[in-house]
């Protein structure tokens, strides 16, 4: 009896061993990532097991960025986000205290491991010759791009459309908003996110130029669409900057701080930066920039904190109630 | 003579009328129900039975489908159990306000789903009545599977209930007197002689009940967390997958999804038929 009880009390503390060896973690994005990070998690895991020994295996969770943000603030227990704007992150820094104001800090360059920018998709041929934005509102051309009030790619186009008006030469705020506001005369549908308008332009065949993020352009003329579209690049965009964090208050409950943080760190090690130029992001390391050659052309590009002075000021000039969108719809 | 030959015909109007008008319902339910149902078998076989197969079997697909099933299964057995007691309350027994809990059961018919799935978060979210407690006691309501379960129980409540109440009405209490008075147990009173009265009834609300559980899609996207290979139901995965051009995997699994729905249609045929051969030969 006596022996057959300390077996017993042998197995569990080695099932709590092997436990202690195993560790989950979910990461929170949105929806164009997924493709990137089913590539990056086994990458990662190998690396874990290497550096510690613990086999990390990591769930992923994928919406409108917007939508994951609240759903984190609501109690889905993510220990990484990664989402498209680092707006959504600060929500749960000041909704929800989940993480310190100043978690953009606490990564380089600014918390975004992988860059992208605002790029036009035309059909084969370019049969409209767009070349760059001023094009976009030539006589007949229709554009798709999706509804900034629910989509955060959406954001990204509108601030681009509005930023490179901006940063022309004789650019101002006025000619700025004229631009828009042609811009959306020309735009036949509103999808809710980006991949809704995508699948609009090219698999319902609607509209002659499709704003989107370089790696969703990207997955479709290498992909789906591959000699059916090709990509302009025009001559000033945005740099967008999706942003990654760990979250405090989740990792320090779950035990989760040490890998979730080492989590994101790989994302800036020359392997995880090869896997995000393979999955059409920019890397953040110049070198591995340079690495991934003719994929990623040069071209100006502006960020959010010098055309608008950050994304809280950016939201609230454009995206709230009221703000510059809503009017410019208003008017149509 | 006219007269009763139009009474044969069983309609007055003239022939032309009768065959444009059963043409044109007849156009209308092909082009609107029937086409596009043949066309998702069709899109879903479109790159091949390998993809088709394949689509099915992978890893997040079939537990997609795993979690649909014991999700169902969970709502129909709570609708069903609350169903029956709901229904046997406000069948037998005058309660206060009695016309306004008849009314309550419809609720959930009535509540967009999104509207009943943020119901559930604003009652086990973080910020929620019981999120704090919950959160304390690391207990995962919300975004996870318990939460999917108690949203599908919820907008799926009304079909038993409402299908069992005009039913216990319409039995009336002599036979369950008559049964304790011979000295049967309410158990056996239960089991014995008002279930049997009522199973067709509640075959019926289960059936329906499944059909919509299975495909129940705005409720369980709110509270789901979307986590792949955890928390996705099949509805969520088939939009996930064509959201992900995979058009072929969406639709395969569409297909599985309608197939469902037809067997269920089926099912529900059948049982309206046995329960009326049944009154009938009474």
């Amino acid at each position: 009896m006596n022996r057959f009880l300390r077996s017993l009390l042998l197995l569990a503390s080695l099932g709590t061993a092997l436990q202690a060896q195993d560790v989950k973690l979910l990461n929170v994005s949105y929806d164009p990532t997924r493709e990137l990070y089913q590539a990056i998690n086994p990458a990662f895991a190998a690396h874990w097991k290497a550096k510690t020994g613990q086999t990390v295996t990591i769930s992923q969770s994928h919406g409108g960025s917007g939508k994951q943000a609240r759903s984190v603030i609501d109690g889905l227990p993510a220990d990484v986000v990664t989402l498209a704007l680092a707006h959504d992150i600060d929500a749960l820094a000041t909704q929800r205290q989940l993480l310190p104001v100043d978690w953009q800090k606490r990564l380089p360059g600014n918390s975004s491991p992988y860059l992208s920018t605002v790029v036009f998709l035309v059909r084969a041929g370019n049969p409209k010759g767009i070349r760059d934005w001023n094009d976009l509102l030539k006589p007949g051309v229709q554009v798709i791009t999706p509804n900034p009030k629910t989509s955060g790619g959406a954001r990204w186009n509108y601030l681009a459309a509005w930023g490179q008006a901006l940063k022309q030469k004789d650019g101002s705020e006025a000619k700025a908003r004229a631009y828009i506001t042609e811009l959306f005369k020309r735009v036949p549908v509103l999808d809710s996110g980006a991949r809704g308008a995508t699948t609009t332009f090219v698999e319902r065949g609607l509209g002659d130029v499709l704003l989107a993020w370089e790696n969703e352009a990207l997955l479709v003329t290498e992909g789906t669409g591959k000699g059916k579209f090709q990509i302009v690049l025009p001559s000033t965009s945005i740099l967008a900057e999706p942003s990654v964090a760990w979250v405090d208050k989740v990792v320090q409950k779950k035990g989760t701080a040490a890998v979730a943080k080492a989590y994101l760190e790989f994302l800036y090690t020359p392997e995880a930066q090869k896997i995000i130029a393979q999955n059409g992001y920019r890397p953040s390391d110049p070198k591995a920039l340079k690495a991934a050659g003719s994929r990623f052309p040069q071209l100006k590009l502006f960020t959010i904190a010098d055309a608008f002075g950050g994304w809280d000021r950016a939201h609230d000039a454009h995206f709230k109630d009221g703000g510059s969108f809503d009017q410019i719809v208003v008017r149509k | 003579m006219s007269d009763l030959r139009l009474l044969a015909d069983g309609v007055g109007e003239p022939a032309w009328l009768r065959r444009s008008l059963i043409a044109i319902a007849v156009s209308f339910m092909a082009v609107f129900l029937l086409l596009p149902l043949a066309n998702i078998f069709h899109a879903a076989l479109s790159e091949g039975w390998r993809v088709f197969l394949a689509s099915l079997h992978d890893e997040n697909a079939a537990q997609a489908i795993r979690l649909s099933l014991v999700s169902t299964a969970a709502a129909v057995l709570i609708s069903g159990v609350f169903g029956l007691a709901a229904a046997w309350l406000l069948g037998r027994h005058k309660i206060p306000g009695h016309g306004f809990w008849v009314a309550i059961l419809d609720l959930p018919f009535a509540i967009s789903p999104v509207v009943a799935g943020l119901m559930f978060v604003l009652l086990f979210g973080l910020d929620g009545w019981f999120g704090p407690w919950l959160d304390r006691h690391n207990i995962q309501i919300i975004f996870a599977k318990p939460g999917i379960v108690l949203v599908t129980a919820f907008v799926t409540f009304p079909f038993v209930a409402r299908e069992l109440l005009p039913l216990v009405q319409a039995l009336g209490p002599e036979a369950e007197e008559a049964a304790m008075l011979l000295g049967a147990s309410p158990w056996q009173t239960f089991w014995r002689v008002i279930l049997p009265a009522l199973k067709w009834g509640l075959l019926y609300g289960v059936i329906l009940c499944a059909s919509r559980a299975m495909g129940e899609f705005g409720a369980v996207s709110v509270v789901s967390g979307h986590i792949r290979g955890e928390t996705m139901t099949l509805p969520l995965h088939i939009e996930a997958v064509y959201n992900e051009y995979q058009f072929g995997a969406a639709f395969a699994c569409a297909s599985l999804l309608s197939l469902m729905a037809l067997v269920s249609l089926a099912l529900k045929s059948f049982v309206a038929w046995r329960a009326q051969r049944e009154l009938e030969s009474q």
